[in-house]
């Protein structure tokens, strides 16, 4: 597991999200103003000049907010989230310790006319992406219409064979996505990366807006704004939606979790208090008579859905790696037996890979129809020679990266790198093209941002969090990251990464 | 409810107890290593303070001399030392983090701002001068939680199961000062019911924090060794006594009894020990030896906790 590396410092351009506690797995591209690049989008407006309509209202409170003020809350929200526990683990110190994630006091706005147009397009993925999934562990249609590479599906470990066939209920696979999103301009968004498998920081989304509205419940007398805070009962709704066959009464559901030294155990235990679900570790599962089992202070109790927040390979020690001491010893089966529902569904993983991302186009445009409504950044395969070619060509100006990389290690970040260091990555590159991508360097938009040195612009992500089962639920926004960046750009590691409410105005 | 949560439970308050245990411990040994013509004997009180916080072993396993800076620093913030006050509030509060939805945000949220300003501390800032502010902070955090617990939990087998650890924990401990100290102060059987000096009986009793109480409670100028066994053992209206400690577990076992419909063996071997100490009287356990009553207490305690963790399946 990475190391909390926060933000990499080379990135002047390239900005490394990396909070292990949230499995974000971002790669956050940006590009520098006062290059000729033209202006960054800040979704504000002009400081000072023409503010966007979904801001008008937090600018005139951040213009009359007494500078004091604005500090103690801050200072507050802090005190909030240290005293609640809403931490994350740091790895690699020997012993894991616990952080906070800074917390931004200014929200993040969306009209409500973009957010329609944005969880158009996200409905219309999710929806793709779950047949995606159904169809690469049934017939196979999209490899057999040559419209994805089938070794890039079969030769993948995270394809899981043994899903093969498996018939999960309501032919559901990813239950729970969350898909980062970057803004560029008015009308501009891309989807940087899908997150299948057990995507996190949902907690902290709902977090956020206790903090808001325990701080500033002014600001939300004045305006109508989406509450995000039934996302538990969504999630619980959702889970009892994909109980499985054998279940003839209510569903008994467990959140499954590795334990207290994950690092994202917060939200582990926050999803299963506010959903009333037992918090479970693998330990406290048990298969017999071909049903799961909890052990209770009484009688085993019967268990239907796993809200499972451990990966595939830990699952169960007899189906997948042996040496899990995680999991629960005989669940696979139970699963393909129809005994039991796992959420999300094993083997996922095959529709955000960094390999299959790529396609994701045209993934849409074969299961649904339609044109995408979300757009991909740019990729080029380097695998494909038409595209090496003009990756060679433009090496200083991209990011290459490689396709099962993690972790930001053996990238290349054109813009910020030397001329050495530029030919050393063509070396590299031209003897494994299959292994790696190349992106340009998007200009992601800001929000003003509460900092040590007042007001300034941040640049920001959104991890919107969809729900599958009986239907598509969209908790309105989403997560925003914020690039805590002391200069304008230039993100130093020891501050990290932080977090903003999100706001979707009703009309 | 989970065995692993009930288990979990149950060793948080068990933990937080301990941690209390530890600073009222250290506190005695610290008050008697500053008295007049203590500095002879103050090793002896080190010795025996380690040996009622049983704990004398691990020590012996690190340091070879014993010195009150080493034995404050292994009994506070020694890591590899399972009982320091530091490994006990770490292993409480991640009990309490493992089974965060089971308790309330007031108990969690004073445990966990308790573990936040502990490690915040550093150990070489508390000089023997800050000390005694540090112990009470101790002590009143400990308090906290428990009033929190109190105030807050339902009374269901959440409280029931976090009870049974408390009060096994200070029945315990209870049991191992009276009997370490007590055979310390009288070395000879022969003494046994003599009056003895009195500061030092006084400090078996602040080790509980008792001192006052039994004035109170006995109208008494002296310390009789003889009464401040009773005290401790057989009188019900003294919190850290073992008999009291025993009605709360009998409680807390009747109310998972009444919950799940069901009694156990551990409700038996509870209600006979409790039993036992409502009708004993200090005459018969002299007779019997006093060290071999409290040798037996510990070790029916400890049996009577396994068996409560394998009835309800602690993992």
């Amino acid at each position: 597991m990475a190391v909390f590396a926060a933000f990499r410092k080379e990135a002047g351009v390239q900005v490394r999200f990396r909070l292990p506690a949230l499995q974000f797995q971002v790669l956050i591209a940006v590009q520098q103003s006062g290059e000729g690049m033209g202006a960054l989008f800040n979704e504000m407006g002009e400081l000072g000049g023409k503010v966007r309509q979904p801001y008008a209202r937090i600018e005139q409170w951040l213009t009359s907010l007494p500078p004091e003020h604005a500090a103690r809350a801050a200072r507050e929200a802090e005190g909030i989230f240290r005293r609640k526990g809403i931490t994350f683990a740091v790895y690699g110190d020997g012993e894991a310790a616990e952080r906070l994630i800074p917390f931004d006091i200014i929200p993040r706005i969306f009209a409500a006319q973009e957010w329609r147009r944005l969880s158009a397009g996200i409905e219309q993925r999710v929806r793709a992406l779950n047949a995606f999934i159904h169809d690469i562990y049934h017939r196979q249609e999209i490899l057999r219409a040559g419209r994805v590479p089938r070794d890039i599906i079969i030769q993948n470990e995270v394809f899981v064979p043994e899903m093969v066939g498996v018939n999960p209920a309501r032919g559901i696979y990813a239950h729970i996505i969350g898909i980062d999103i970057v803004r560029v301009a008015e009308n501009e968004f891309y989807v940087l990366e899908d997150n299948c498998r057990t995507p996190s920081g949902v907690s902290y989304m709902l977090e956020d807006r206790e903090a808001m509205m325990y701080l500033f419940p002014d600001l939300f007398a004045k305006q109508r704004i989406a509450p995000v805070e039934n996302y538990p009962s969504m999630l619980r709704k959702t889970l009892e939606s994909v109980a499985p066959p054998a279940c003839v009464a209510d569903p008994s559901i467990v959140l499954l979790t590795p334990g207290i030294h994950n690092s994202a155990f917060f939200e582990h235990a926050f999803l299963a208090d506010e959903m009333g679900v037992e918090l479970c570790e693998g330990g406290d599962l048990f298969v017999s008579d071909g049903y799961l089992y909890m052990r209770t202070t009484q009688e085993p109790k019967r268990v239907d859905v796993v809200y499972r927040r451990i990966d595939d390979a830990f699952l169960d020690p007899l189906a997948f790696r042996p040496d899990s001491a995680l999991g629960v010893p005989g669940l696979f089966d139970l699963y393909r037996a129809g005994r039991v529902s796992l959420v999300n569904a094993p083997g996922t993983g095959i529709a955000d890979d960094k390999s299959i991302y790529t396609y994701i186009p045209d993934v849409i445009e074969f299961y649904t129809g339609e044109k995408p409504i979300l757009k991909n950044v740019a990729t080029w395969r380097c695998g494909e020679p038409k595209d090496l070619s003009y990756v060679l060509d433009h090496l200083a100006e991209l990011v290459v990266k490689e396709v099962h990389g993690s972790g930001g290690y053996g990238m290349l970040v054109g813009p910020t790198s030397t001329k050495q260091q530029v030919e050393d990555f063509r070396a590299k590159l031209k003897s494994r093209p299959a292994n790696y991508i190349a992106q340009p360097t998007l200009a992601l938009s800001t929000v003003p941002t509460f900092t040590q040195s007042g007001v300034a612009p941040r640049h920001v992500d959104l991890r919107p969090f969809v729900l599958t089962g009986d239907q598509v639920r969209i908790t309105p926004g989403g997560l925003t990251r914020v690039a805590l960046a002391e200069g304008s750009l230039v993100v130093n590691s020891s501050q990290g990464g932080g977090t903003k409410d999100t706001w979707v105005l009703e009309d | 409810m989970l065995g692993r949560t009930a288990s979990a439970l149950y060793w948080m308050s068990r933990y937080v107890e301990r941690a209390e245990n530890m600073a009222r411990l250290l506190e005695v040994g610290y008050r008697i290593s500053l008295m007049p013509g203590a500095i002879d004997g103050h090793r002896d009180e080190w010795r025996s303070t380690l040996a009622s916080a049983a704990c004398d072993w691990t020590y012996k396993e690190k340091h070879s001399e014993v010195t009150t800076g080493d034995v404050i620093d292994f009994m506070l913030f020694d890591e590899d030392h399972p009982a320091s006050v530091k490994s006990c509030l770490r292993t409480a509060r991640n009990n309490a983090r493992s089974v965060r939805t089971a308790i309330t945000r007031d108990v969690w949220e004073s445990i966990n701002s308790t573990w936040n300003e502990l490690a915040a501390v550093k150990p070489d800032s508390i000089t023997s001068e800050r000390l005694p502010v540090f112990l009470d902070w101790i002590r009143q955090r400990s308090m906290a939680f428990r009033g929190a617990l109190l105030g807050t939990m339902l009374r269901t087998d959440n409280y029931y199961f976090s009870q049974l650890g408390n009060f096994i924990e200070r029945a315990d401990n209870t049991a191992r000062i009276l009997d370490v100290k007590y055979f310390i102060l009288l070395p000879r059987p022969s003494d046994v019911g003599s009056d003895l000096d009195m500061h030092q009986w006084a400090q078996i009793l602040r080790s509980v924090s008792a001192h006052r109480a039994y004035r109170w409670f006995y109208r008494d100028s002296r310390y009789r060794p003889w009464l401040v066994a009773e005290f401790l053992i057989l009188k019900e209206q003294m919190p850290r006594s073992l008999v009291f400690s025993y009605n709360w577990i009998n409680t807390a076992l009747e109310g998972l009894a009444d919950l799940y419909g069901q009694r156990y063996g551990c409700h038996t071997q509870a209600a006979d020990t409790q039993r036992a100490l409502k009708t004993g009287s200090m005459e018969q356990i002299f007779q019997a030896g006093l060290h071999e009553f409290l040798q037996d207490f510990i070790a029916s305690n400890n049996q009577l906790s396994a068996t409560i963790a394998g009835t309800y399946n602690f993992p």
